[in-house]
């Protein structure tokens, strides 16, 4: 199982708690895929309905490990102060670090995701960016202090799946002692078994759960698809090749033409 | 004093962060705050004085993915 900043964690499939049809399918989502670390934000509170607050018992009650995130934040400052925030609240050192550099495709600034990556880790937090699948981007990140690297599957709520294999495979076989997770982009249980299979530690995911028609089953599903994945990378999949070749063996077949 | 809180206009009679925040409904809260742009963690909230005009951002556990 996936090890962050010294963390085991049971179920290499991390998910998101926002867009559900209500707090109890969450729970429900949760329960019945076996999740033990969620990603969770921080918004504005209302002194009157304390929807926050709601939350935050719903959240303890599920007994899960809680990954903050900077989500929405544009600079090193937002980012930074809000990484603040979400540390004094939630009482963990993990954060999410997410600042976002264009509102199309939510794609990463990972020149400020760099610099913030810096700021944070000297201030003893235990960062997990949210990246592209720049390798060299990666590497400063490393040099920044993480120790994880999450990068993007395909833009965040798309369900598009893995858009670039060929950079994933390549990050993987540059930083093979790195916890590497697919975060964003997916949108089906095989999305996250290819991520799997690839060799990541393991996917973070949100809209293709809480989106489906029945949030519990789809998390379940995405539960036995990224074990499968696991399984298969941990077993050597074969290498695949251009033309055919017959798997029955040839020798001692009958001349019957 | 008249301070902005969560980006809305509101009145408020305490001067220490603290009595601002209990005024507002916080009291016992699970909150982070920060005013302009600052973070300003609980132990610091007794000796925070506010001064009109103050953007104070009270924010609280969020769905997030």
């Amino acid at each position: 199982m996936p090890t962050f900043y010294g963390t085991e964690v049971q179920n290499p499939l991390l998910l998101g708690t926002a867009q559900y049809p209500s707090p109890a399918i969450l729970a429900d989502a949760v329960h019945q895929a076996e999740v033990d670390v969620v990603t969770v934000s921080l918004r504005r509170e209302s002194g009157n309905d304390r929807a926050g607050q709601d939350f935050w018992k719903l959240i303890q009650d599920l007994n899960v490990k809680v990954l903050p995130n900077t989500a929405g934040c544009h600079s090193v400052k937002e980012a930074v102060t809000t990484a603040h925030m979400a540390r004094e609240i939630f009482g963990t050192p993990w954060i999410k670090l997410e600042v976002i550099g264009e509102e199309d495709t939510l794609q990463p600034n990972v020149f400020e995701l760099v610099e913030a990556a810096h700021i944070l880790t000297e201030d003893g937090f235990q960062v997990f960016p949210y990246t592209t699948e720049d390798l060299i981007v990666a590497g400063k990140l490393l040099d920044a202090g993480c120790e994880v690297i999450m990068p993007w599957g395909a833009p965040i709520g798309s369900g598009r799946g893995l858009e670039n294999i060929t950079a994933l495979k390549t990050m993987r076989a540059h930083l093979p002692d790195v916890p590497l997770v697919v975060d964003a982009g997916i949108g089906l249980p095989s999305h996250a078994a290819q991520a799997m299979e690839l060799g990541f530690d393991a996917v973070l995911l949100n809209t293709a759960v809480a989106k489906a028609g029945d949030p519990a089953q789809m998390a379940k599903a995405f539960s036995s698809a990224v074990a499968s994945g696991r399984d298969a990378y941990n077993a050597g999949p074969m290498e695949p090749r251009d033309m055919a070749s017959p798997s029955t063996p040839v020798m001692g077949k009958a001349f019957l033409s | 004093m008249r301070i902005m809180h969560n980006g809305e206009p509101v009145e408020v009679t305490g001067e220490t962060l603290d009595a601002v925040l209990a005024e507002l409904g916080y009291a016992d809260a699970v909150v982070a705050t920060a005013i302009n742009g600052s973070f300003v963690p609980v132990p610091k909230r007794d000796e925070t004085q506010l001064q009109p005009g103050d953007s104070l951002e009270v924010l609280a556990p969020m769905q997030g993915g």
